[in-house]
């Protein structure tokens, strides 16, 4: 423990609270769906008691089912897409200075600043333009769109830490250049581009937005489904369906820590 | 320097066959360079091309629906003609453009004021537990935002947690008109940006050097004093990065103003969602979406202009 002014350490209580309570806030309704996932009461408005029925209903519902598979197709093929080719990306962009990198290194931050819904509705007018019509495939293909620019930012901030004359030392000593990227920058780089992959597959999984407008018919994906539920009403099943949703990227993204931090010591150190 | 040097006496051979040899080395370097632009275009080529197909073009398509009109079954009929814009920006659906923008101020003040500290809090005094606050301060970025909005249909519906503790407390004896106002919206987009808000913040101030903390303070200045004229003016890149990932999908959102709003919390999100789904006016819609963007394009421009910060990420 570092030794604190006295009169920080008793204004530090202040910051404490007011932090308790935003952290508070930030988990409270998480806390509700989860309570209310077990709750046994259809109306779902007080406490009837402990139950699992909701997520067993679940277990047996087909089109929710089928909608997690579609869900699982989507994210797990425009994951690998998005996350080869933001890699190949973000290598260039940090291993090479060449001219009209400054415009690349703009571009990619285009997908983020865009408001979610117009890059929805034009990817939809785009497709149609073309004469294409919806399918799982487009939903890949928009998603894929709008992952990239996130793998590249991950990518990149790993390998912004990266000691250049590692490269130059395996050079030194013989390797060429695809086995210095091979043995060297490519392990080194890896954590960033599974972290980067983990990120784009929760971000598949969980969208609504892009995947609202371009699903066409009969492409129904767990947030789709669980938005035309929410919209007949508040039920039991979509608080159990939540909860799994919830579950499966907490755990994506205990995972993405892991292994970013392999040896589980804080890596954020205080520079004191 | 040197070159003056070699004006004045004549260069010794040893001198010119290193200007040769420099000679060499720099046209190895230009070579290289021609051979690291190709290497790197051909790495970035995928990406590139899946933006322009599937951002780019789409987005000209759009700006080319916008001039068009409604054909008769509900196709876009090209054209050239202002109308949607005129009509963007009547006095029909200006309140709807002025609506957006207002809520999602509010909520970017909101998240400002609600994750400024948070992030402060785990950054300098994280201590031991740091990484646990940490990925609390992540989780609610890495899960669903749809659930999480949803989560507030049930707290605050007329059957929900807070109606229904209330009246149980006897504090009410009829249920609060919770859902469907600006309180809802407003509460859901602050809910759901904060993350948006809080990730950058904690990104710049974890940068920070804390050692100027302490050289402030035993320069004597107290903690407000800190906090306005070092901690502040050294986060500036987060607070703009953050303002900006929280305000521009704030405004555009149809999320929270459709699942928490009613018909008078209408944001352009829901305007322009209906006219592609229901009303199928797809030139219209395609005119509301470009203002939007455009607005925001030229609102980010001259934000990040005033406050001065080049790199944000």
């Amino acid at each position: 423990m570092r030794r604190k002014p006295k009169d920080q350490r008793t204004k530090a209580k202040g910051l404490r609270a007011y932090v308790a309570l935003v952290y508070a806030f930030l988990f409270a309704p998480i806390v509700v769906l989860v309570l209310f996932s077990f709750n046994d009461s259809r109306r779902n408005a007080t406490w009837q008691g402990f139950t699992t029925r909701w997520y067993g209903e679940l277990i047996n519902d087909g089109p929710v089912l089928d909608a997690l598979a579609n869900t699982m197709k989507i994210a797990l093929v425009a994951t690998i897409l998005a996350t080869v080719m933001g890699a190949l990306a973000a290598y260039a962009l940090t291993r090479y200075r060449f001219r009209g990198s400054g415009l690349y290194n703009g571009a990619i931050y285009v997908p983020l600043v865009i408001p979610e819904i117009v890059f929805g509705v034009a990817l939809l007018s785009g497709f149609n333009a073309a004469g294409v019509s919806l399918s799982l495939q487009t939903l890949i293909v928009a998603h894929v769109a709008f992952m990239i620019s996130f793998v590249i930012v991950i990518v990149r901030a790993r390998m912004s830490g990266f000691d250049r004359t590692l490269e130059e030392a395996a050079m030194d000593l013989g390797a060429n250049e695809f086995q210095t990227f091979l043995l060297v920058t490519l392990p080194f780089m890896a954590p960033g581009i599974i972290a980067g992959g983990l990120l784009a597959f929760v971000l598949s999984f969980d969208d609504f937005v892009i995947t609202f407008f371009n699903s066409g018919v009969g492409n129904t994906t767990l947030p789709l489904k669980v938005y035309s539920m929410v919209k007949f009403g508040v039920t039991p099943e979509i608080n159990a369906i939540s909860v799994f949703m919830l579950a499966f990227s907490s755990l994506l993204l205990l995972l993405s820590w892991r292994i970013q931090r392999p040896s589980g010591k804080p890596v954020i150190s205080d520079k004191e | 320097m040197s070159m003056d040097a070699s004006k004045v006496t004549p260069s010794p051979p040893a001198e010119e066959a290193a200007i040769r040899k420099a000679g060499l080395w720099s046209r190895f370097v230009d070579r290289f360079r021609g051979r690291s632009f190709l290497v790197a275009n051909v790495l970035l080529a995928p990406t590139m091309m899946w933006l322009t197909l599937f951002l780019v073009l789409p987005l000209l398509v759009i700006f080319v629906y916008s001039f068009g009109g409604r054909g008769a079954y509900g196709d876009v009929e090209l054209g050239f003609s202002l109308s949607n814009y005129t009509k963007a920006f009547s006095p029909l659906w200006m309140p709807v453009i002025l609506r957006s923008f207002a809520f999602a101020g509010i909520a970017t003040v909101l998240t400002l004021a609600l994750g400024y500290p948070l992030a402060y809090f785990v950054a300098i005094y994280g201590g031991a537990k740091k990484n646990i606050f940490l990925i609390l301060l992540m989780l609610p970025f890495w899960t669903s935002y749809l659930i999480r909005t949803y989560s507030w249909i049930v707290i605050l519906r007329t059957e929900g947690v807070v109606n229904t503790s209330l009246s149980w407390l006897g504090i009410i004896s009829e249920p609060l008109n919770l859902l469907n106002t600006p309180f809802s919206v407003v509460l859901g987009l602050t809910y759901g940006f904060l993350p948006f808000m809080t990730l950058p913040l904690y990104a710049s101030l974890e940068k920070l050097d804390k050692s100027l903390l302490e050289a402030a303070q035993d320069l004597g200045a107290n903690r407000l004093w800190t906090l306005l004229r070092v901690t502040l003016p050294l986060s500036l890149p987060g607070v703009v990065a953050g303002t900006l990932l929280t305000f521009i999908p704030a405004v555009g959102d149809f999320v929270t103003p459709d699942l928490l709003g009613g018909p008078n919390t209408l944001m352009i999100g829901n305007v322009i969602q209906q006219q592609f789904l229901s009303a199928r006016d797809w030139a219209y819609g395609s005119a509301l979406s470009f203002s939007l963007m455009a607005i925001l394009l030229v609102g980010i421009f001259l934000y990040v202009r005033k406050m001065g910060s080049e790199d944000l990420m």
